[in-house]
């Protein structure tokens, strides 16, 4: 038994993600090591063959994405782990991903950048490489988590959801929340709900490869199983096959898109404590939150009334939750491990009478309560 | 005059997918009628049949044969071909790739492809430049040959791509043109019938851009030069000693038997459990 299940246990970061990529059936792993989320790769060399499950360090991280879409064609969930500069040259495969509505889950533990940067220290600098990093328009889904319970449960939660919207998933721990140890107690294992695609059940010659069900998320067959299909990254119809033909070309990018915004409801996933009291909130996630929570605690006890609304999924990003809780407040404190990313999100969805104050920290530490503190302190 | 013979409509998604997006005069067909008749030859289930290729000219081949097809990003066939043969070493997994998706883009991969000696089929249709981009030099471009990139000459040397896989440790290593049909054939079906990494050059004409950049006429006068620029490996053995040649060498360079890396990594499992089933 490799997932401890419902037992108690000091456990890192990186290691409840490689547990959690176990719980929700990870059939093959392919990475490049690249700190800070070589544990992550490191533990399933280790686990995954106990269990016939396929491992590979590839030549680098571009074949490495590559053979995650491949072996997910061939039925087997993927993942792969890496970190600012791995995530860069994955950007290629991610877009393939996206385009041929293959599932994968790609871990990066944030590192500071940009290039090498600060290879052993945290920052949040990926942000906005997670939503727009490869090129075109494409969905994506991000989950950002802010302790180790979470990393565990979070890994779960993306292969489902990568799986449920046939589309990559990236999790993004930052290297504070990837290397932290906390006592954790594990889910038994039937209250850990597992999704797979279901594989098509019509005859061979009606079956089509992107067919618009009435979720816009199809059934996908799998290579080997009697359905012969051709997957490419030109823009296809809905048999796979290339086409530049206007109405196909339109379907086709409409269906990727709303596939993720008709369901924003089963996506979005957002933590506020204190808000209705409050006139000043702290918009935080990752390792920042847990920063956050220390900090509205300080501040209660000084009388001060603060709240903190942190989204757990950071794309697609709570437009509708982040507008109605916090256009009516007076001041929106973000502080980011990098030197303004969400921010930018957080002033598009409010009114100009709300002030978004920064709060930055690029030097690769951890932004800590009392200086969340001193900048509320300041703004009030 | 080469006919298509009637089985090799079977293989074709004939009333799909035609008319190809080939040049005339193009040598990718030839190679694709070669593929299809080794694999007949062989019985293969079509279902359990991955034809994988990147970007270019060659890359397109899979949209046209009714298997599993995983047409790819530039460079990266084998990366993603490598992940359908572990998910299920049950799979027969061919890769068709042009020289510069290959041995430029793709250098990185294919050597640690052979390296790991992974089940899988590498065909290599070489035409010595990049056909789809508008015909620029690629790694395989003879030196001081003319491209639109090197329009006063080729200045860098080029791959010998059999001697390269050979170095990286390739099962098979082969080399046949598509003017040699039933030599390719006969290469195709060895090289696919082999447990491990096979790689097959094949030199095929580009009278589009290579051949009329150079002057080397039309597609029968690209056939000929590979009909008369070529030797087999008899004919090289029959030389004299000393006797020096500047043809190019056509046969099967490497053929040895070592375990797939398919084999070792069900090895490694199985001794990972015993290793488990020992410590407890």
């Amino acid at each position: 038994m490799i997932v401890p299940w419902g037992e108690t246990r000091l456990v890192q970061g990186n290691e409840a993600v490689a547990l959690g990529a176990i719980a929700a059936g990870i059939g093959f792993f392919a990475g490049y090591p690249i700190t800070p989320s070589t544990e992550i790769a490191e533990l399933l060399a280790r686990y995954m063959p106990l269990k016939d499950k396929k491992w590979i360090q590839m030549e680098d991280e571009i074949a490495s994405i590559s053979a995650l879409i491949g072996a997910r064609l061939a039925g087997s969930k993927s993942m792969t782990a890496t970190s600012g500069p791995g995530f860069s040259l994955m950007q290629e495969g991610i877009g393939y991903a996206c385009m041929t509505e293959v599932p994968l889950v790609l871990v990066n533990v944030m590192r500071a950048g940009p290039s090498t940067g600060l290879p052993t220290q945290a920052a949040q600098g990926d942000v906005m490489q997670s939503r727009w990093g490869t090129h075109g328009d494409h969905p994506v889904i991000v989950l950002a988590p802010s302790n180790v319970m979470e990393c565990f449960e979070l890994t779960v939660r993306a292969f489902n959801l990568s799986e449920i919207f046939r589309n990559p998933v990236i999790l993004m721990p930052d290297e504070i929340i990837g290397h932290m140890r906390e006592r954790i107690t594990f889910p038994l294992r039937e209250d850990v709900h597992v999704e797979k695609i279901p594989v098509p059940d019509v005859p061979v010659e009606w079956y089509e490869h992107y067919h618009e069900s009435a979720s816009y998320v199809s059934p996908m067959a799998i290579f080997g199983s009697g359905y012969r299909f051709h997957v490419t990254g030109l823009t296809h119809d809905k048999q796979g096959f290339p086409t530049r033909k206007e109405n196909e070309v339109i379907a086709k990018m409409e269906r990727l898109k709303y596939k993720i915004t008709r369901r924003l409801s089963e996506l979005e996933d957002v933590r506020m404590h204190g808000m209705e009291d409050s006139r000043v909130v702290i918009f935080a996630y990752g390792s920042v939150y847990r920063s956050a929570l220390a900090a509205q605690a300080i501040l209660r006890k000084r009388k001060k009334r603060v709240g903190v609304f942190r989204p757990v999924t950071l794309w697609p990003f709570p437009d509708r939750t982040v507008k109605e809780n916090l256009d009516s407040k007076e001041v929106v404190l973000v502080p980011e491990l990098n030197q303004g990313q969400m921010i930018h999100e957080v002033e598009r969805m409010t009114a100009d009478a709300v002030r978004v104050v920064p709060l930055h920290r690029v030097d690769g530490y951890e932004i800590t309560p009392e200086e969340i503190v001193n900048a509320v302190m300041e703004v009030v | 005059m080469p006919t298509v013979l009637p089985y090799e409509y079977k293989y074709l998604r004939a009333k799909k997918r035609f008319p190809h997006v080939w040049c005339p005069g193009c040598g990718i067909g030839i190679v694709l009628g070669s593929i299809i008749r080794s694999v007949h030859a062989l019985q293969w289930d079509l279902d359990d049949i991955v034809m994988v290729s990147g970007i270019g000219c060659t890359s397109r081949m899979p949209v046209y044969v009714d298997f599993n097809t995983l047409h790819t990003t530039h460079g990266r066939s084998l990366a993603f071909g490598t992940g359908v043969k572990m998910a299920n070493p049950d799979l027969n997994v061919m890769a068709v790739m042009g020289d510069g998706d290959a041995l430029a883009i793709g250098g990185n991969h294919i050597i640690h492809a052979a390296r790991r000696n992974i089940d899988i089929t590498a065909i290599i249709v070489n035409n010595n430049n990049y056909g789809m981009t508008g015909g620029q030099f690629s790694p395989t471009t003879p030196a001081g040959a003319r491209t639109s990139t090197t329009p006063y000459g080729m200045i860098e040397p080029s791959f010998d791509v059999c001697k390269l896989m050979e170095g990286a440790g390739a099962t098979f290593v082969a080399r046949g043109t598509v003017y040699h049909v039933t030599e390719l054939d006969n290469i195709l079906l060895k090289a696919f019938r082999k447990n491990g990494f096979s790689v097959v050059e094949v030199l095929a004409p580009c009278p589009t851009n290579f051949g009329r950049a150079n002057r080397q006429g039309g597609p029968v006068e690209m056939m000929k030069l590979l009909k008369n620029n070529t030797i087999n490996l008899s004919q090289l053995k029959a030389m004299k000693e000393g006797e020096a040649t500047d043809k190019i060498v056509r046969g099967i360079f490497v053929d040895r038997d070592v375990p797939s890396y398919d084999e070792r990594y069900r090895e490694l499992c199985e001794q990972a459990k015993k290793a488990a089933e020992a410590a407890k």
